[in-house]
């Protein structure tokens, strides 16, 4: 494509697929006691 | 659902709900903004001007293929998988509030200065075991659980802290379960002593510094009224570099009295911490450092000006972590976990000194909301599935919001102490969260693009 650069794919909608497994981190346990991000958290199983 | 936004000259168009994110050039830029509102002959008169009718054509293919390919305007099915995921509530995470005192006094602490507005008493190493019962007898079949020592200031009572961490480690085989350990400190107290322990049983331990010695010391006092910068710099340095400047946080708060926090965050990147985390104070209306709505504009720049000196950085090889721009676009969290946020008051709870039971470390001392205590079985299931009901789905505000599946729907303290209704987000905090996506996706977008 000559106008559009894709930087990632359908990431979302694939981790429907095994998603929900619960075995990651709580959110607001690490540096954040406050403002709560979750994007930047990482999946147990990746 | 899409969001576009531009900054320091990159167009990015993100897909909400396939988690897509592309860099347009100028003219797909432009031609977005009409498609499918108007036809394509419409398109090219609007925009001839600027384009010619090639390059419209062309840009309208474009983006009529990542359409097709689901990479725009890509639909949300999630909410019809929300029942799937309905499984009974397990709790997998505590924050055990170690002592309700602290040694020092900062202005803005959240706690009344350590005692949330209670007595100021430390916890015994019988209740700390008996949260770690109760923790697995909550924790269902999840084999991770985790820790954090909080306060007060925990090292007012680290004998008790060694306590409960063996007679966790103590407890995993038996039950299959694996801990993991976190604490957060003032680190006045840090010793030689403790630096061996902490690094050997210890996953994440979170250093509070506010950063440039003159802001740490207006709010980061001791007793006596004095600064503590001096003290406990040269402990948290020595601390970071002795885990190898990983697996740890030094983490700062900003108020209204240093809105120019850029240079706060720089300045720890500066003195080589790699991991740090600054984030803006939640206060009160009336204590005159809180943030308020004619400051948003001072701190949008500062967290773009920050996004470019971090991307700068990073290029140059002296990169640094900043908790909120760290975004993982091919393997983040699952969609389960976007949609339900922090776990507040079902997965993760809060204990305090003499075992009281609340929806985390921010809702202590709220009455309406102790949950039990951890010497009865009990939980109050009532309190638990009210917090595990609230999703990005349930509150109005964050389901028309383009943010959700990063932010996850907000803190529910912020939203209770605000509005009185945990689904209802405190607004000044959204503004900063979206505005701290938007430069996530933008250093990401910059440092990405290098690969490509
Ligand atoms: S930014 Fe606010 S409205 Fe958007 S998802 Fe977060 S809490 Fe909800
Ligand atoms: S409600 Fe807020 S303070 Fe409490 S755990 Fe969630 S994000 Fe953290």
């Amino acid at each position: 494509m000559k106008h559009i650069k894709i930087l990632n794919g359908s990431t979302l909608k694939d981790s429907l697929k095994n998603g929900g497994c619960g075995e990651c981190q709580t959110s607001c346990q690490s540096a954040c006691k406050t403002s709560c991000t979750v994007a930047n958290q990482s999946c147990q199983k990746n | 659902m899409i969001h576009k936004f531009s900054l320091f000259g990159t167009n990015i168009v993100l897909d909400v709900n396939s988690g897509s994110v592309h860099i347009f050039d100028d003219v797909a830029y432009d031609v977005l903004d009409f498609y499918k509102k108007h036809e394509a002959s419409t398109i090219y008169g609007k925009l001839s001007s600027k384009y010619s009718e090639a390059q419209v054509t062309e840009a309208l293919e474009e983006i009529g293929e990542l359409e097709a390919c689901g990479l725009l305007y890509s639909k949300d099915e999630y909410e019809e998988y929300l029942p799937l995921w309905e499984k009974p509530a397990v709790v997998k995470a505590m924050c055990l509030h170690i002592s309700h005192d602290c040694n020092l006094r900062c202005r803005y602490c959240f706690a009344g200065t350590g005692n949330f507005g209670g007595d100021r008493i430390n916890m015994s190493a019988d209740i700390g075991k008996k949260a770690i019962d109760f923790l697995i007898s909550q924790s269902g079949n999840r084999r991770n659980l985790e820790i954090d020592f909080f306060g007060g200031e925990p090292m007012l009572n680290f004998h008790v802290v060694k306590e409960i961490v063996e007679y966790a480690l103590s407890r995993e085989k038996k039950f299959n379960k694996k801990f993991k350990f976190t604490l957060t400190t003032n680190a006045v107290l840090l010793k030689e002593e403790h630096k061996d322990y902490i690094n050997k049983n210890f996953h994440n331990i979170v250093l509070s510094i506010d950063g440039r010695k003159e802001t740490n010391d207006r709010m980061r006092i001791k007793i006596d009224g004095s600064g503590t910068y001096g003290d406990i710099l040269p402990k948290i340095k020595d601390m970071a570099d002795s885990r190898n400047q990983d697996n740890y946080y030094v983490r700062g708060t900003f108020t209204r009295e240093n809105l120019d926090f850029s240079k706060d965050v720089l300045h720890l990147a500066d003195l080589g911490f790699k991991q740090v985390s600054v984030e803006p104070v939640v206060a009160a209306m009336d204590t005159g450092y809180d943030i308020r709505e004619e400051d948003l504009c001072t701190l949008f720049g500062e967290y773009e000006s920050l996004a470019a000196e971090y991307v700068k950085r990073a290029k140059d090889g002296r990169g640094f972590n900043f908790f909120h721009f760290m975004i993982d676009l091919s393997q983040g969290p699952c969609i389960s976990k976007r949609l339900g946020g922090c776990g507040s008051g079902h997965e993760y709870l809060a204990v305090t000194p003499s075992g009281d039971i609340y929806p985390c470390h921010q809702f202590v001392g709220m009455d309406e909301f102790k949950m039990g205590n951890v010497m009865n079985e009990g939980l109050n299931k009532e309190i638990q599935n009210t917090f595990k009901k609230s999703n990005v789905y349930s509150k109005e505000k964050c389901r028309g919001c383009w943010a959700k599946f990063y932010c996850s729907g907000g803190c529910a303290a912020n939203a209770f102490q605000f509005n009185k209704d945990i689904n209802s987000p405190y607004e000044i905090g959204c503004e900063l969260e979206k505005k701290r996506v938007e430069c996530a996706l933008w250093a990401k977008a910059q440092l990405m693009d290098n690969e490509l």
